[in-house]
């Protein structure tokens, strides 16, 4: 029984060191060069965590800033939770998240004040399945309050039919289809129930996992899309960009002056259009876009960002940090459309390529 | 969970010459290669309760802040609130109790018929193609049982079978079958974990049956026996044991079961006695959850609910031991 130990002891000392090599080899890839020109003579690497939803803009975006500049972006896509968390911890260069960080959560980031820089637009979209429909189904805010908390049970109802005169609307029961995982799209469409329904802030209220009244859980988008599409009488919540691709059906929503607006790539970056005017260079980007002004706008968008630090330990990581949302904001955002995202209005672009001046380099 | 069932795979064949004791003690002093052997070995062996320790010990120490905040109320409570901060894990706990005892009830009898048919009765030409498909089930992944799930077996469960359930055999007015049946289901989880661990019980089983020595078979048939009578009398009470310990095996694969289920049960926190609805396991809770678990003590909670689910587990594979173990007391007595 003694004689284990030795072994153990060896062990444990080629895993440390193995550990240890590991560490080492990651932040040794940092150029010694501090002069600023780093992304021309020694390409850098930086490393980022969090929300999956803008994964296939940002790897598009990493892939060709890499071929451009030579700097590679390693992005692990584990959700907005784990990317606040390493950011927190300092374990990665910078975090996304498709809900901003909460005054709680800013409060306990090891590396200082983060500041948060928004990205792209998405959507959330309301899809259902009723058959021998073939247009979009109208909706309003406070119908989509009183379906999601099983307070309207019946497509027929007649809150459901004035809305949509002269469509049959089947007598059958309205299932409310959820995501079950934690995710911002469960954040985007919750916040617009609550910031336009008081009974629904009151009741579930907003989150990336709320407690629903009624309904089933589908895991991710496929998960309620799935579900939507095998039960007649379905109604349930998804991003614009995987109903695109899946040719599912969605309803027009009613935005706040009173028009109907199907979601689209332009209709959603109309609802940033309007908050843009409100925004300057140093303020608080963590805002709402839900339910936003502007007859265009489609009501259910939400901006997600990516999170970085104020002040950058490292001063040639936080410039090649800097020109990369600067690409972003100057060219990278053509791209967005083709992958179904909306790209942020020029006027918001512009205020924020001001704002990374405020991201300040080096403490060496 | 595999190592657990080992032990029973052949029982009473276990115990080892007597004079073993002597022998490994000549070879442990015959010389430093022996001695390493031995010590890197007891390693080896040791690493693993020394793992399951260290689990245990991080689990709990993460799960504390739940667990003292909400003290019984956590496994009592049904309220899992998120944006509120409370929870409550009964309803996963009851669902992933629920769905398991519903798949051990369907894979049971069907695995142990499935090992008695390859063991006493199948011509040799089928016996090896039948077990190779059998244990195949287990190789499948079980995302792939997961869309099976949603894609074959929900709309089967849907169309033909819940009627049938409901209407020709009136269960319909029992509570069990009550309510709308939207397809995904406290029932579809269990069908789906029932199938998943058929081939663990079954092949357990087989290789069981097959130890059973001859000679039983042969007694029972010179007394008279017939074919049925000898694999009732003389067979299966032989093989009670190892068979229990096959289907603790299955039970351990269906309570630790997450993406199958999670894609099927519905994913609602709701304890409801109907099957037709929808429920939640606490597997699935976690992996739905953890991702984006930003609060502490949402990742407590569901540390807390990975505690629980570690204690039934343990809970359940000691009952099995005990089980085996009064088995095999009774058989020998």
């Amino acid at each position: 029984m003694n004689r284990p130990k030795p072994a153990f002891g060896l062990l444990l000392a080629v895993a440390a060191s193995l550990a240890v090599a590991g560490c080492t080899s990651e932040s040794g890839k940092t150029p010694a060069d501090t002069s600023g020109s780093a992304s021309t003579k020694t390409p850098g690497r930086l490393t980022g965590a969090g929300a999956t939803f803008p994964y296939p803009i940002y790897s598009k975006w990493f892939s060709d800033y890499a071929a451009k500049t030579g700097v590679k972006i390693n992005y692990q896509s584990i959700g907005s939770g784990g990317g606040i968390r390493q950011l927190s911890e300092e374990t990665v260069d910078f975090g996304a998240s498709d809900a901003p960080m909460n005054d709680t959560e800013l409060a306990a980031a090891k590396g200082g004040p983060i500041l948060h820089f928004p990205t792209v637009l998405g959507a959330v979209v309301v899809t259902y399945n009723i058959p021998g429909l073939s247009a979009p189904l109208r909706l309003t805010s406070a119908i989509l309050a009183d379906i999601f908390a099983g307070r309207v049970t019946k497509w027929n109802a007649s809150a459901v039919a004035t809305l949509n005169p002269g469509v049959q609307l089947p007598n059958s029961d309205i299932l409310v289809v959820h995501r079950t995982d934690g995710s911002g799209t469960t954040f985007i469409f919750t916040s617009y129930l609550a910031a336009t329904s008081p009974a629904w802030k009151a009741g579930p209220g907003a989150g990336k996992e709320v407690a629903w009244p009624v309904g089933l859980g589908g895991k991710g988008n496929e998960g309620v899309a799935g579900q939507v599409k095998q039960t007649p009488g379905a109604i349930g919540y998804i991003e614009l960009a995987y109903a695109n691709q899946n040719k599912l059906p969605y309803a027009a929503i009613q935005n706040s002056t009173g028009a109907f607006v199907v979601p689209t790539i332009a209709s959603v970056t109309a609802a940033a259009a309007s908050i843009a005017d409100t925004l300057s260079a140093s303020s608080d980007y963590r805002v709402s876009v839900a339910n936003a002004a502007g007859k265009d706008a489609y009501p259910i968008s939400s901006m997600t960002w990516l999170l970085v630090y104020k002040n950058q330990r490292d001063s040639v990581k936080g410039k090649e940090l800097v020109d990369f949302l600067r690409w972003s904001y100057e060219t990278g955002y053509e791209s967005a459309a083709a992958l179904d995202y909306a790209p942020l209005p020029a006027k918001l672009r512009e205020r924020l390529i001001a704002r990374l001046g405020m991201i300040s380099l080096g403490g060496a | 969970m595999s190592t657990d069932a080992s032990p029973p795979l052949v029982p009473g064949q276990a115990a080892p010459p007597t004079e073993s004791g002597d022998l490994s003690r000549s070879i442990a002093s015959s010389g430093a290669g022996d001695r390493v052997y031995t010590g890197l070995t007891t390693f080896f062996a040791l690493c693993i309760p020394l793992l399951l320790a260290f689990l245990a010990l991080e689990i709990g120490r993460a799960a504390w802040p739940a667990f003292s905040r909400f003290g019984l109320g956590f496994i009592t409570s049904s309220e899992w609130n998120v944006p509120a901060g409370r929870f409550g894990a009964a309803p996963a706990i009851f669902g992933t109790i629920v769905s398991s005892v519903i798949a051990l009830v369907l894979a049971t009898p069907l695995a142990i018929g499935v090992a008695i048919f390859l063991s006493e009765f199948a011509p040799p030409w089928l016996q090896q193609p039948v077990a190779f498909l059998v244990d195949l089930l287990a190789a499948i992944p079980s995302v792939v049982y997961g869309l099976w799930g949603i894609f074959v077996l929900i709309p089967l469960l849907r169309d033909p079978v819940i009627p049938f359930l409901r209407d020709t055999l009136h269960l319909g007015a029992t509570p069990f079958f009550a309510g709308p049946a939207y397809g995904p289901s406290m029932l579809a989880a269990g069908v789906i974990l029932a199938i998943m661990s058929l081939p663990y019980i079954s092949a357990v089983s087989r290789e069981v049956l097959r130890a059973v020595p001859r000679s039983q078979r042969e007694a029972a048939l010179a007394l008279g026996a017939t074919r049925w009578e000898m694999i009732w009398d003389a067979v299966l009470p032989n093989a009670r044991s190892g068979i229990i310990g096959g289907v603790i095996l299955g039970l351990g694969r269906a309570l630790g079961e997450t993406m199958a289920v999670t894609m099927v049960i519905g994913n609602r926190a709701e304890i409801s006695a109907s099957l037709l609805a929808p429920g939640y396991t606490m597997a699935s809770l976690i992996a739905n959850e953890f991702s984006e678990a930003t609060s502490d003590l949402h990742l407590s909670a569901l540390m807390a609910v990975g505690g629980v689910l570690f204690v039934i587990t343990i809970v359940v594979n000691g009952i099995a031991r005990w089980l085996v173990w009064t088995v095999e007391r009774g058989a020998a007595g």
